[in-house]
């Protein structure tokens, strides 16, 4: 396959960016997308120009590193897939992609088409866990949990916060990352203590990392490469209202 | 060399219990003037840095991902053993203790073992209390799955996710601890080297990978948990990023590298499709249980799977293995692969592998229900071949995926040098020659939850030192040390990328350091590695520069490590002269081809100390004793 690409290179923080055509011959039908970067920036390597740069490790849509927008859509045209499990054989011979980082103001630019995502570290750090010291736990059997909450809040907990829902949002919003957290822990009878203070430390922390707010877009739940549910984003609606109602912070 | 494992006297069932009350303790109030470094965020080293700011140290966690959640423990599919019996099938502790000695094929300490066992139980609790979602029976409790190597059913899993679940679960521990101020969070920073003074541990150098600027941190204790070497294959189940850096930089401080020829390689991964392959991916084992494995018996077979009838097929393992059949432990499995496929078997556009056919499955129960059991597998081998193992036969071939080797370690989890501690797969210590499945985890979690944070205040509550040396000459020498090696890499301004090298150092080891091993094989690769690492350093391009975020510099780091690794790790195979778990030499088996193991001398550690990179290291050996079980030869037919 041949191909023109079309990538966003920038080389700081502090720089503006701008997208580089580069022709990518040789590409095999087999290769994952990420692979074609590989080739790609071993070609510039060869000709002295940096390699482009772009997040990944697990390269199996488990560890939510890579991330990049491919033709206007988060992890490239596929559903429920992250961009490493993407294949060449989607795309034809011959065609333009354009590809570029995450865009959010909570999200910036670090080099090319990486992130700082810290943003959803300090949000799960002022709520996002449940409170038990190592060696206090009872034996696990002793609270038994219904399967169907225990798989709803499966679930929820499938999110590997790589940052699409962000990416898809009109508003760059992270209510879906922080929904499937608070809906996940809300679920189960031992996230209930700090189920109320939860929500609102988490969304208040949104509020001040500058992700927008969320207008029932639903961009975010298509993007998501797990099928995360706008559901979780009602269930903490309702979560904050209640808060709110019982003068919860 | 001191190595003293330090395991305690009495009864087996005793010792930890005995130990625990022996260990000293660290009055509260110091607690919060000692503070510890802990590298790396997977399981093992989230749960440490968790549980030990909750006692009250002052801790540091670092990691080289953008966010300690990505650590690779996240990947881990199966699931994990805990001896709960709650199937009420006749599991025990000392069942436990019993298949993990023998299916580490005799090469742990019984010791470390049976604690392992023990503090299994309190690990399920933990995760549990912590919101892990694990699979549940209809009643509310807690569901299990058989997995190989044992006969009763005690592994707990979360879907197809259970390292991902447990890591969460980690991960909100630790970052509950970051939230308050206990923990100070270092991510993007890459552990460059340890800091010894007089012998002892007493800080790390670290390079910030996104401005490229190299820090000195000083602690009273350091603790390793960067993960295990599969990437010194290049292709391996391993997330890109997992390197033996960490490890590696401390064995040439001193710590002693233990049986690093100890690898595991997974039987059913999808086989590489061409040159340009980054990665290789794992198939479920559990796929075995209704997958038959099978090659055309005539070498170079051109038809199509289904166009060839069953009169023409070799199921190999079930006429190998009669018993047994397609369910033989992993590394009989992945050396009766190699063997078919380098006979001339080996099916596909190259050649490189094996098939896994279910359609007598899908005959006997139905397409529906194959689909319920392997559904999302079978959609990812779609994914990433194209083809629907419904209709056509899936292809596989073993891959590097674990590493039993790793830093020695005493019973209090302490290398050789004073205060540098090392959990999870960066030790050596409970796995001997093979792991078993689901058994990464609870080990990962054992360590970081319940082992560590007892046995570290033993060492804490003996520390003489003040913590303010960063000005201390050594810290100056190390920090030197690394920006030396940095700029050199820049410098050389070659003509290969790194990927480029890694890629001829991996397909060396494969060759004749990996599922099956000769003594001539091994001297070629020690001949080989040290002219490869020499080119490296003369032909090697590392573009940019050393001062803002530069991934082939973070990459030329970690090759330049493994191309001194390697060697080791392959005189480590070449002394050991036996076959045993994961080390499979072709001298040293039975008469039809099964393992053959020496214990009158080679029931030992083989600990390795560091003389130099082009000096030959030095063995010392730890003898491993049976009290418990007693030594007995694998058998599957």
């Amino acid at each position: 396959m041949r191909l023109t690409l079309h990538v966003w290179r920038q080389g700081g923080p502090k720089q503006t960016g701008a997208f580089k055509r580069y022709e990518a011959n040789d590409i095999s039908e087999h290769m994952s997308f990420l692979e074609m970067l590989d080739v790609v920036n071993e070609q510039l390597i060869k000709t002295g120009e940096e390699p482009i740069a772009f997040e990944h490790d697990c390269r199996e849509g488990i560890c939510g590193s890579c991330g990049m927008v491919v033709n206007g859509v988060p992890h490239g045209p596929k559903d429920a897939i992250t961009v490493c499990q993407l294949h060449m054989r989607t795309f034809a011979d011959g065609q333009e992609i354009f590809i570029e980082p995450w865009r959010a103001s909570a999200f910036p630019v670090i080099k090319d088409l990486v992130v700082d995502r810290s943003a959803f570290d300090r949000i799960i750090q002022t709520g996002g866990f449940i409170s038990v010291r190592t060696g206090s736990a009872p034996d696990a059997n002793t609270v038994p949990i219904p399967k169907v909450a225990a798989d709803a809040a499966m679930d929820a907990a499938a999110c590997i916060g790589c940052g699409a829902c962000v990416a898809a949002c009109p508003n760059a919003s992270a209510m879906l990352f922080t929904a499937a957290k608070v809906t996940h822990l809300g679920l189960l009878p031992q996230g209930q203590p700090e189920r109320l203070e939860r929500v609102t430390k988490m969304v208040a922390q949104a509020d001040i990392e500058g992700f927008g707010y969320c207008s029932n877009h639903g961009a975010c739940e298509t993007a998501c490469p797990k099928e995360i549910s706008i559901d979780c984003i009602a269930q903490l609606n309702r979560d904050l209202l209640t808060a709110s109602a019982r003068g919860v912070l | 060399m001191d190595l003293r494992a330090g395991v305690p006297p009495g009864p087996i069932q005793d010792k930890w219990q005995r130990h625990r009350f022996e260990l000293k303790l660290v009055n509260p109030s110091n607690k919060r003037k000692l503070e510890v470094l802990v590298v790396g965020s997977g399981l093992a080293g989230a749960s440490a840095a968790a549980s030990l700011a909750e006692l009250g140290y002052r801790v540091k966690c670092f990691c080289f991902q953008d966010s300690a959640r990505r650590a690779h423990s996240i990947a881990a599919q199966g699931g994990i053993n805990a001896a709960k019996n709650y199937q009420n099938d006749g599991d025990s502790v000392y069942r436990l203790f019993y298949d993990t000695i023998k299916g580490g094929d005799f090469r742990s300490r019984e010791a470390n073992v049976h604690r392992l066992a023990e503090i299994s139980l309190n690990i399920i609790d933990q995760c549990a209390a912590q919101g892990v979602p694990f699979a549940r029976e209809y009643g509310g409790h807690l569901a299990n799955r058989s997995f190989g190597g044992a006969q009763v059913s005690r592994t707990f899993y979360a879907r197809g996710q259970t390292g991902q679940q447990l890591l969460l679960g980690a991960y909100q521990a630790l970052s509950k601890q970051i939230g308050l101020g206990a923990v100070q969070m270092f991510p993007r920073t890459e552990f460059l080297d340890v800091v010894v003074i007089d012998g002892t541990a007493r800080g790390i150098v670290t390079r910030n990978l996104v401005t490229g600027k190299v820090e000195t941190h000083a602690g009273h204790a350091v603790v390793l948990a960067t993960g295990g070497y599969s990437n010194v294959f290049y292709l391996s189940t391993n997330a890109k990023g997992c390197n033996v850096t960490a490890t590696w930089r401390a064995h040439r401080r001193g710590a002693a590298f233990a049986n690093p020829c100890f690898t595991q390689i997974h039987p059913t991964c999808i086989p590489h499709s061409g040159d340009y392959q980054s990665k290789l991916t794992l198939m479920s084992e559990s796929l075995r249980n209704d997958g038959r494995i099978w090659v055309p018996q005539a070498n170079g077979e051109t038809r199509r799977a289904r166009d060839i009838p069953d009169a023409e097929r070799d199921y190999y393992l079930e006429r190998i293995y009669p018993s047994f059949g397609n369910l033989v432990p992993r590394d009989v499995a992945s050396r009766r692969a190699k063997e078919v496929v380098d006979g001339g078997q080996g099916i596909g556009e190259l050649r490189n592998g094996v098939y896994l056919d279910f359609r007598d499955a899908i005959n006997r129960l139905g397409e529906q229900t194959i689909a319920e059991r392997y559904g999302n597998l079978f959609d990812i081998y779609q994914q990433i071949t194209g083809e629907n193992p419904s209709d056509v036969p899936m292809r596989i071939y073993p891959a590097p995926h674990y590493t039993m080797g790793g830093l020695w370690v005493d019973y209090n989890l302490m290398s050789n040098i004073p205060g540098l501690f090392v959990i999870g797969e960066a030790n050596f210590s409970d796995h001997g020659a093979n792991r078993l499945g689901a058994s990464a985890l609870m080990q990962g979690l054992a360590d970081g939850y319940f082992v560590l944070p007892y046995t570290i205040g033993d060492y804490l509550a003996q520390v003489k030192f003040e913590n303010d040396d960063v000005g201390h000459a050594a810290f100056a020498d190390t920090v030197k040390q690394v920006q030396e090696k940095t700029k050199r890499l820049l410098n050389v301004n070659g003509t290969r990328s790194v990927d480029d090298f890694h890629r001829e150092l991996g397909q060396l080891m494969w060759n004749h350091c990996g599922m099956s091993r000769t003594a001539s094989g091994l001297r070629e690769v020690l001949k080989t590695v040290p002219e490869l690492r020499e080119r490296f350093w003369r032909e090697v391009r590392v573009l940019g520069n050393g001062d803002d975020f530069n991934q082939s510099l973070e990459k030329a780091g970690r090759v330049a490590d493994f191309f001194e690794f390697a060697e080791l790790m392959a005189r480590d195979a070449l002394e050991r002269h036996e076959s045993c778990g994961g080390h499979f030499r072709e001298e040293h088996a039975t008469a039809d081809g099964e393992a053959l193991r020496d214990d009158e001398n080679f029931a030992h550690v083989s600990a390795w100390e560091f003389t130099g990179v082009d000096k030959d290291p030095v063995l010392h050996r730890e003898q491993l004793e049976f009290e418990y079980v007693h030594l007995t030869q694998r058998s599957y037919k």
